[in-house]
């Protein structure tokens, strides 16, 4: 059974394509989170705005991009644009679906941050002559990301994880090279070292992430 | 033809639609299935894990976050993958839908433990205490005292958990599961028309928009005061 | 007249919290605000630097309208320091960070600037061996001092105070009440909307009552707790006397 889940000879074989692999799911997700925080902050922003006309499409964009599995938005993005004339490749439709999906999610989380701050810190800002903005920005935000740290950070795990999507269409990340490999050796060796890899990457998070949320729960 | 007939006739061609729809709505079926597949056996073992964690089994406990920091760490497509492609290596072939099953309920149940865990922890010790002064068992106090104000704790966190997982059942389309993604995906290769995707789409929003709308509502409705 | 607010009303939905209120307050004097809860008094203060905004009526402070559109709110409110119930420090910030914020993003003023009028302001309020301390490690009296050097940092030309000693326990409040004495004495307007009836009789120039949305009577500290002449007025006096 080692000879066929850690066969020693394809892991060399393969490793070299792995770590390409690994740098192409780090590029994603380097990409993907500061686009995805962005958004969901304009989103959150947005959502203060009390008129009945931003609101309403607001929660209709991020209730639609939350129901919509983001795979079938990627493929979606990649099968269809050609036939609208537009060929923006494996990246491009990658880097598009996820900042549509995480950015609603983000925006979700940093709308709950921002209504978790008590009303009297942006009274006491504002009765010290700051603007709207500098509110926001120097009293509001900070206390807001703080209060939901937790969130935010388990989002980014997740964002990372779904980077593993770009392996259906074809995006040269860490599991289509796995499954690259696997494909031309007929063993599943490649794949599990692709799994220790996302393991080795991202459980340091998972533990981070779980005395956080203990905390967080207890102090509710 | 207008650009506007031009991309009606792409994007909604009545003639695939009208054929394929069938086969979109056997998808549905198989989706919904899936789903609450993976949310029932998710969510029981998950709670299993996480009661049976109260025992307090010190080498038990540590295999068992070991296990549950494993499935949380995974992306669930390189589980489908590992379990699709790697077990008939050792004679056990899963069928792609028992794949995603599998894969979606384990990645459900290690986060669901976790949860539901959190919660059993952030009920005070008070509550045990006095539960165990009168002379209740461990069972009982566990079971009828602490579990219920753990629940109410957990609820928020589970069902935004328990959507986000249940879309993944889109991921089944990759071990060839005839869910709506997968039955979408061989009608637009069979047809040269990506029709059939947007009816696909129609049909997640259909099956998901409720389901996100409810669990806002049980969200704002369980939602625990800071 | 630092502060002239005439006509002042105000309605929350249809709740009609202030029902016509003028209040002029001189330089130099202390106004102390008095009356059962919900008579106003807060909403009043509120309105005085727009923290909320009257239905209707005129606010006009050190001479800007505070209710024209096209006053710059921000600078005006530069002029005018506000005391909170709950002090409303910035958790995230330091007490020195707390008194130079606004200095530094309203003011424009630079970093070391900034920060030599900040421990100023905390030396003034005697907290100035407090300024890397964050809100957190500060007792009540301690950060309410600190809302106030936050407010003062600024030299504004009216210092309003909301119940600024009620969330405070009562070995506290005779720090804060020393502060705003040695305000006072340095000759700060001041509307204060306060319980300290203590306070009042010994520091107040006018005091003012309210009931109901409208301001019932006023007069010199010695009128209106000795000498009231309207019945609500004496019934809410006899009711705080007893305590």
């Amino acid at each position: 059974m080692l000879d066929t889940f850690f066969n020693v000879e394809i892991m060399r074989a393969a490793w070299p394509i792995l770590l390409a692999g690994l740098g192409n799911t780090l590029l994603l997700s380097a990409t993907v989170v500061p686009l995805g925080l962005a958004g969901g902050l304009i989103l959150a922003l947005l959502a203060r705005i009390r008129s009945r006309w931003v609101r309403w499409p607001l929660i209709a964009w991020v209730d639609f991009f939350r129901a919509f599995p983001p795979l079938v938005l990627l493929i979606f993005l990649y099968a269809g644009l050609p036939f609208a004339g537009i060929e923006l490749g494996g990246f491009g439709c990658v880097a598009i679906a996820f900042f549509l999906n995480t950015g609603a999610y983000y925006g979700e989380i940093l709308r709950a941050g921002i209504d978790s701050v008590p009303s009297g810190q942006a009274e006491a800002a504002r009765s010290t002559g700051l603007s709207r903005s500098q509110t926001m920005a120097y009293v509001v935000l900070p206390q807001a990301v703080r209060n939901v740290l937790p969130d935010l950070m388990s989002n980014t795990l997740e964002v990372v994880k779904l980077t593993a999507l770009g392996s259906v269409v074809a995006m040269p990340e860490l599991l289509f090279q796995a499954r690259q490999a696997q494909s031309l050796t007929y063993n599943p060796t490649p794949i599990v070292v692709a799994a220790l890899i996302y393991f080795a990457l991202l459980w340091p998070l998972v533990r981070l992430l779980s005395r956080l949320e203990n905390r967080a729960l207890r102090a509710g | 033809m207008t650009g506007w007939e031009r991309f009606l006739d792409t994007f909604f061609n009545a003639r695939v639609l009208a054929k394929y729809w069938p086969d979109i709505l056997l998808g549905m079926v198989v989706t919904v299935e899936l789903a609450v597949l993976v949310v029932i056996t998710g969510l029981a073992s998950g709670l299993m894990l996480a009661l049976l964690r109260t025992l307090g089994v010190r080498p038990f406990n540590w295999l068992l976050i070991f296990v549950v920091d494993v499935l949380r760490a995974l992306p669930p497509l390189v589980i489908i993958v590992l379990i699709y492609f790697g077990l008939p290596s050792v004679n056990i072939v899963p069928s792609g839908f028992v794949a995603t099953w599998a894969a979606l309920a384990l990645v459900l149940m290690a986060f669901a433990e976790e949860i539901f865990w959190a919660g059993i922890t952030a009920v005070p010790r008070g509550q045990w205490e006095a539960a165990r002064s009168t002379g209740l068992s461990f069972g009982q106090t566990l079971l009828g005292v602490v579990l219920p104000q753990a629940l109410r704790l957990t609820i928020p966190p589970l069902t935004s958990r328990t959507i986000a997982i249940t879309k993944g059942t889109a991921l089944g389309s990759v071990v060839a599961v005839s869910e709506i993604l997968g039955q979408a995906s061989s009608a637009v290769s069979n047809s040269y028309n990506p029709s059939p995707l947007m009816l696909g789409a129609a049909a997640y929003l259909v099956l998901f928009i409720p389901v996100v709308v409810a669990g806002r509502w049980v969200e704002t409705r369980f939602a625990w005061k800071r | 007249m630092i502060v002239e607010a005439r006509g002042l009303h105000k309605h929350f939905g249809a709740l009609h919290v202030l029902k016509g209120v003028d209040l002029l307050v001189a330089e130099r004097e202390l106004v102390f605000v008095i009356g059962p809860s919900g008579s106003g008094k807060s909403t009043l203060l509120r309105c005085l630097n727009r923290l909320e905004e009257p239905t209707s009526g005129s606010v006009v402070i050190d001479g800007i309208d505070l209710l024209d559109r096209r006053t710059d709110i921000n600078r005006a409110r530069q002029r005018i320091g506000m005391v909170f119930q709950s002090f409303n420090l910035y958790p995230h910030m330091t007490a020195l960070g707390n008194v130079t914020l606004a200095l530094r993003k309203v003011a424009g003023k630079p970093r070391d600037e900034a920060e030599a009028l900040g421990l100023a302001a905390l030396d003034r309020v005697g907290l100035r061996d407090r300024a890397g301390h964050t809100p957190g490690q500060l007792s009540g009296g301690q950060a309410q001092r600190v809302a106030i050097a936050r407010a003062i940092a600024l030299e504004p030309r009216v210092m309003l105070f909301d119940e600024p000693t009620s969330a405070l326990d009562p070995e506290l409040v005779g720090s804060v009440l020393a502060v705003m004495r040695e305000l006072r004495e340095s000759g700060m307007t001041m509307v204060v909307v306060s319980h300290e009836m203590g306070f009042a009789r010994a520091a107040a120039d006018r005091v003012v009552f309210m009931d109901d949305g409208l301001i019932v009577e006023q007069g010199s500290p010695g009128a209106i707790f000795e000498a009231p002449l309207h019945a609500r007025t004496q019934a809410f006096i006899s009711q705080i006397q007893r305590h």
